[in-house]
This record gives C-alpha cells, sequence and structure tokens, in this order.
C-alpha cells in the first residue's frame, strides 16, 4: 500500500489512546515495581529479588507458564482440524461454521467461564452423565484442577486459533494441493508436504494469541483453578488487593510480562522465517 | 480393448521409465458431457488425439474448455462419457495412475519449496530412490535449462523460469499426456514467445501428447497440430490450423478465430450476395441453397477494385498500418463497416477515399445460414 506523507494525523488518537491508556499505566507499573517497601518510600529491585530468589515464586511463574503450553496446545490440537473444515466447506457451510466459531466470542469471557464451573461441578453436567451410566458412583473432582483450568482456557481462547488458521488455509492456491495430487501424492503426503508448512504462520500467530490469552486470563484461572491453584494473575491479585504490596504485585506483573514477551518474540522470529518462506 | 485388463496395464505407469523416450499416446475423449449442478459445462465432447499431437482447445472464457482439461486430468470427474489413454479407459484412475501431467495457468509452484524440491516432488511421492530422484531432477532441469537454479526458490526465479520449472516438475514423473492450462497467459509478450518456442521445442523432442487450453486463437493457430474450438461446452470445429481459420464450420468458429466480416444478405441464383449496402459476387461459392444467408470474409481477401468490375461501394473510414499491411475500415452505404487489408503498395488511400470492394480471385468464403 502506498504511504502518503500527509496521512500521519490519521493514527494520532490510536497513538494518543495508546499512549495513555497503555505505556503510561506500564511505565506507571513499571516505576511502582522499583520501590524496596510497601509505603513506597525507597527505591530499589528488592521486589524482584525476591521473586526471583524465591522458589515458591519460581514456581508459580512455571505453572502460569506451562499451563498456557497446554491451553495452547489443546487449542491447536483441537482447533486446527476445525478450521481445516471450515476452510475447505462449501460457502454455505463455511458461513454457518464461522457463526458457530465466532460465537463465543460475543458473549463474556466471564459467562463462559461460568459454563465451565456448570458443567465440571460435582453436581455438574459431566458428573450426572457418568453416574447416569453407571462409570462412577460419586462425584469425581474436575473443577479446581488443572487440567479443568487447560481445558477451559483451551475452549474460550479457541476463536483465536481457528480464526488464522482459516484465514492462512484460505489463502493457499487450491492448485497447490491440485498439483500435489497430480503429481501423485495422496491426501497425507499433500497435507504434510505443502498445507501444513503453508498454513505454518497461521497456525503460529493463533498460537501466540491463545498463549497470552491464557496466561493472563485472570477470571478463568481463578474460577476453574480455585483457591489452591496458584496461578501468575491471581498472585498479582491478592499480592495487590489483599497484602497491599504494590511493589511485589508490580514486581509480579511486570515479570509476566516480560516472559510472555520473550516468548512472543521468539515465535514472532519463527513466524517471521516461516512467512518469508511462503510469502516472499 | 477398452477393458479391465487394459485398464491395470495401460493405466498404470512406472518412473522408471525415461522421460526422453515417451512415445506419444493416442487420447480419445469419449461423449465427455459435465455439469456443475444444473448448468451442463462440457456437453457431447468426442475427440480422438493422435500420439505426439499438440491439440489446442481453444474458446473464450466460460466455454468448457478448462473443465474439459481438468476433467481429461482427472481431477474432476466428468459426469458422463469416457477418457482413454493409449485405448485404456482411465476414468477411475487419479491424474499421475492414468499418465496425465498438468502444468497449472499460474504454475502452482510450491512457495516452500526450491527448484530442485518441486521438481522432485512427484518422484519422492512415488517412494523413488534418493540418488534417482537427484539424477532425475538435474536431467529435468537441463531438459528446460534452468540447471543453474536448483537451489532457488520459485519467487526468486521470473515468470517463463518458473513456467521452465513447472513445466520440469511436471514432466520429472514421466507422464503420458501434458496438460498445460492457458500456459502463456501470465507471460509478458516478449517472453511468450520464447516460451511458446520452448514448449514446442520440449513437446517435440519428447514426442509426447499434448493438450493446451488457450483463449488466444494466435497462439493456438500457431502452436498446435490440431484446434478444437469450444463454445458453450460443445466444440464446433475440431481441425487443423488452416481449416479452422480458411473454413470455419460455424459463424462463431468464423467470428471467434481471426479477424472476419459478416455479410447479412440474400445469395441469388448467380452466386451474388445481395445485401443492404449493395451487391458481392461470391465466385464459385454456389454449393448453399439459394435465399437468406450469413456471409464470412476475412480482411485479406478483400480488395479494391476499379469501378468497371462489380463490387461494394464505400468510403473509407480509417487507415491503420500495421508495418508490412494496412488495415483500411471502409463505411459501406448501410452503415457497415468492412475491415480490408492489403499489402503496403504504391498505391496509398486515405481517409475519405470512394473505393469498390471486390473478393480477390479464389478466396475462401464462408457461407452460413441465417
Amino acid at each position: 500500500m502506498r504511504r502518503h506523507a500527509g496521512d500521519w494525523p490519521l493514527v494520532l488518537p490510536l497513538t494518543l489512546f495508546f499512549a495513555v491508556f497503555v505505556l503510561v499505566p506500564l511505565a506507571l507499573l513499571g516505576a511502582v515495581s522499583l520501590y524496596s517497601d510497601t509505603t513506597l518510600t525507597t527505591h530499589g529491585v528488592a521486589q524482584y529479588v525476591k521473586f526471583l530468589t524465591d522458589r515458591f515464586n519460581l514456581g508459580v511463574l512455571g505453572q502460569t507458564l506451562w499451563l498456557g503450553l497446554l491451553a495452547t496446545v489443546l487449542a491447536l490440537v483441537v482447533g486446527y482440524p476445525l478450521g481445516y473444515i471450515a476452510a475447505v466447506a462449501p460457502p454455505a457451510l463455511q458461513r454457518v461454521l464461522l457463526l458457530v466459531i465466532v460465537l463465543p466470542l460475543l458473549t463474556s469471557a466471564v459467562v463462559r467461564t461460568f459454563a465451565w464451573v456448570v458443567i465440571l461441578g460435582r453436581q455438574g453436567i459431566v458428573n450426572g452423565l457418568l453416574a447416569a451410566i453407571g462409570l462412577i458412583d460419586a462425584p469425581v473432582r474436575l473443577l479446581y484442577t488443572p487440567w479443568a483450568v487447560v481445558v477451559a482456557l483451551a475452549q474460550i481462547q479457541l476463536p483465536l486459533m481457528v480464526l488464522p488458521v482459516i484465514t492462512a488455509l484460505g489463502n493457499i492456491d487450491p492448485n497447490l494441493r491440485h498439483a500435489s495430487h497430480a503429481l501423485g501424492a495422496g491426501r497425507w503426503r499433500t497435507f504434510v508436504a505443502v498445507t501444513l508448512p503453508l498454513s505454518a504462520p497461521g497456525l503460529l500467530a493463533g498460537c501466540l494469541l491463545v498463549y497470552a490469552g491464557s496466561v493472563s486470563a485472570f477470571v478463568t484461572q481463578t474460577l476453574v483453578g480455585g483457591g489452591q491453584l496458584m496461578l501468575m494473575p491471581q498472585y498479582m491479585y491478592q499480592q495487590a488487593i489483599q497484602a497491599n504490596n504494590y511493589p511485589f504485585a508490580a514486581a509480579v506483573a511486570m515479570i509476566l510480562l516480560a516472559a510472555v514477551l520473550a516468548i512472543v518474540i521468539v515465535v514472532n522470529t519463527v513466524t517471521k522465517k516461516t512467512q518469508t518462506l511462503v510469502h516472499g | 480393448m477398452w477393458g479391465p485388463a487394459a485398464l491395470t496395464s495401460a493405466g498404470r505407469f512406472s518412473y522408471k521409465e525415461s522421460p526422453v523416450t515417451t512415445r506419444g499416446v493416442a487420447l480419445d475423449l469419449d461423449g465427455i458431457t459435465h455439469r456443475f449442478g444444473h448448468t451442463v459445462a462440457v456437453e457431447g465432447v468426442s475427440l480422438r488425439i493422435e500420439p505426439g499431437e499438440i491439440v489446442a482447445l481453444l474458446g473464450p472464457s466460460g466455454c468448457g474448455k478448462t473443465t474439459l482439461l481438468r476433467i481429461v486430468s482427472g481431477l474432476l470427474r466428468q459426469s458422463g462419457g469416457h477418457v482413454a489413454v493409449d485405448g485404456g479407459i482411465v476414468d477411475e484412475l487419479p491424474p499421475n495412475e492414468r499418465g496425465a501431467g498438468i502444468v497449472f495457468q499460474n504454475y502452482a509452484l510450491f512457495p516452500h519449496m526450491t527448484v530442485e524440491a518441486n521438481v522432485g516432488y512427484g518422484l519422492r511421492a512415488r517412494g523413488a530412490p534418493r540418488a534417482e530422484i537427484a539424477e532425475t531432477v538435474e536431467r529435468m532441469l537441463a531438459l528446460v535449462r534452468m540447471e543453474g537454479f536448483a537451489r532457488r526458490l520459485p519467487r526468486q526465479l521470473s515468470g517463463g523460469q518458473q513456467q521452465r520449472v513447472a513445466l520440469a516438475r511436471t514432466l520429472a514423473v514421466s507422464p503420458r499426456v501434458l496438460l498445460l492450462d492457458e500456459p502463456f497467459g501470465a507471460l509478458d509478450k516478449n517472453l511468450r514467445l520464447d516460451m511458446q518456442i520452448e514448449v514446442k521445442r520440449l513437446q517435440r523432442e519428447l514426442d509426447i501428447t499434448t493438450i493446451m487450453v488457450t483463449h488466444d486463437q494466435e497462439e493456438a493457430l500457431s502452436l498446435a497440430d490440431r484446434v478444437a474450438v469450444m463454445n458453450h461446452g460443445r466444440v464446433e470445429q475440431f481441425g487443423r490450423p488452416d481449416e479452422i481459420y480458411d473454413r470455419p464450420a460455424t459463424l462463431f468458429v468464423a467470428t471467434f478465430v481471426g479477424t472476419t466480416n459478416v455479410l447479412r444478405g440474400k445469395l441469388l441464383d448467380d452466386g451474388t450476395l445481395d445485401c443492404a449496402a449493395g451487391r458481392l459476387p461470391l465466385g464459385a461459392v454456389t454449393t448453399r441453397p439459394t435465399g437468406p444467408v450469413v456471409v464470412a470474409v476475412r480482411p485479406e481477401h478483400f480488395r479494391f477494385v476499379v469501378d468497371a468490375e462489380p463490387g461494394i461501394d464505400g468510403r473509407i473510414e480509417l487507415v491503420l498500418p500495421l508495418g508490412p499491411l494496412v488495415v483500411y475500415d471502409v463505411i459501406l452505404a448501410d452503415g457497415t463497416t468492412l475491415k480490408v487489408t492489403s499489402a503496403r503498395g504504391a498505391t496509398s488511400r486515405a481517409p475519405g477515399d470512394r473505393v469498390r470492394v471486390a473478393l480477390a480471385a479464389g478466396s475462401p468464403v464462408s457461407v452460413f445460414g441465417p
């Protein structure tokens, strides 16, 4: 697209919005994290030292990143085939599928999370079903487990995985599949050698969105994970609101941000590489 | 011989056959019909293509020529009729097993693979040994004169180079029939001629039966041994380029291929066309019953005559010098225009000149019913 020299005022509102509501709060957060005491009098990196030298804290960080990874993998395993089906579906069916895929985005994440509480609870749908067909005698604990969090996060973030995958698959010239077929490759080889690599940019973008969304999903993590499962967003909330330790909460936030940013940068670099390979 | 036995023996082929020793096989299309929903895309097309022949499917967009090519390739299953390669019916076989190699209009090179990986793709898919793949890829790249480009990616190549690679990729699996979908459509004019010569060279060298889809009549007439002119899913005429050009079977062929003047009128007993603008003697063309007719005359078959000879009077509107030829746009008394071409000679005519137009002696004239 051609850029015009006089176009810059158009980006001014967004730039201002971004500066006031993202950059400034972020800078404040950074500044707060650099106080050594809860009354914000002495500067220092004591909060970071405290976090990074404590086994429990590092465990929370590791658990958060790990759960995010599991949720992303699950969303990928479920979302890629769904995206594939939607991408190859005839137009009429594709419209229906797209609507179904996008529909969850139109309801609040809180509502979707409560749906999972209802589904997985002691008297929930899953336990009821298992009891009805005689597989279990007493309700099993599904809610308030790490796996429940992974499943709920994957489902809630699923549209963010499926939409980029559909876009990437839709951008692949169908003649490439035909060419592969005409050269004697079966469906599986065509998928592995042509379709999958060419959809990699969309797949990686989806993973990034789901991952970033999952590690910071305070509501879902808290409501489905319960009190026992300590993850970074909840840890922040607890330190800031309950313990009134703003500098430490800010440091937790900055560390989570840095960790996710590092992962995003790595994945983005890989994505760029595959993109230049695919789109030139 | 169109039985199941022929199907297994003739339908399959092995990568071991050397592409350079490919011998042309006959290709028969027998009553091919295809419908998309309620639309008939191809209707009752029967063509017999001789071994080693290059045939062009020529027609306007939407005439069914690409659909027909996809049916021959095996990418699309026809609603009715049969495709036979070398006498064996291949309707049930996928593209590679029926020995059809297709080069797509946009080449469809795998963008994430090098030239060498693209060319070797078909051989890898059928599990050829590594050494043989390397050897064949090298030979194929030499065949299309792309030896130095093995490690490049498709996007690093020009359109013509991409087409060479696409040809090499298709030929690497030794197809018995080569199918080209609008092969030169994406190339600019200078490159197009080079690639047309290149494709013709390869086709001759390999003696491979080839079908080419095109909407470019010059391309069809210059490259093909025979041309099938298609319209509305049907073949209007199948013949040598000179037959198509000089003896069009239908008014559609006459107007679609080359430039044609269409005159409507009544054919009189003495072989004269009586039209609104005057009377034009058609010479010996009186095989058709007299009455209302449509007559098609090529611009180069008209000539200007002196007033003593019979002909149609008109006035020159425009003069377009095209190198060795000059095209005159002549407006007749009833307002219709004729295109007349003649060699650029000493007698130059200017717009506004009054002229009398007649048929050059012995010119082919096509007379159709109204």
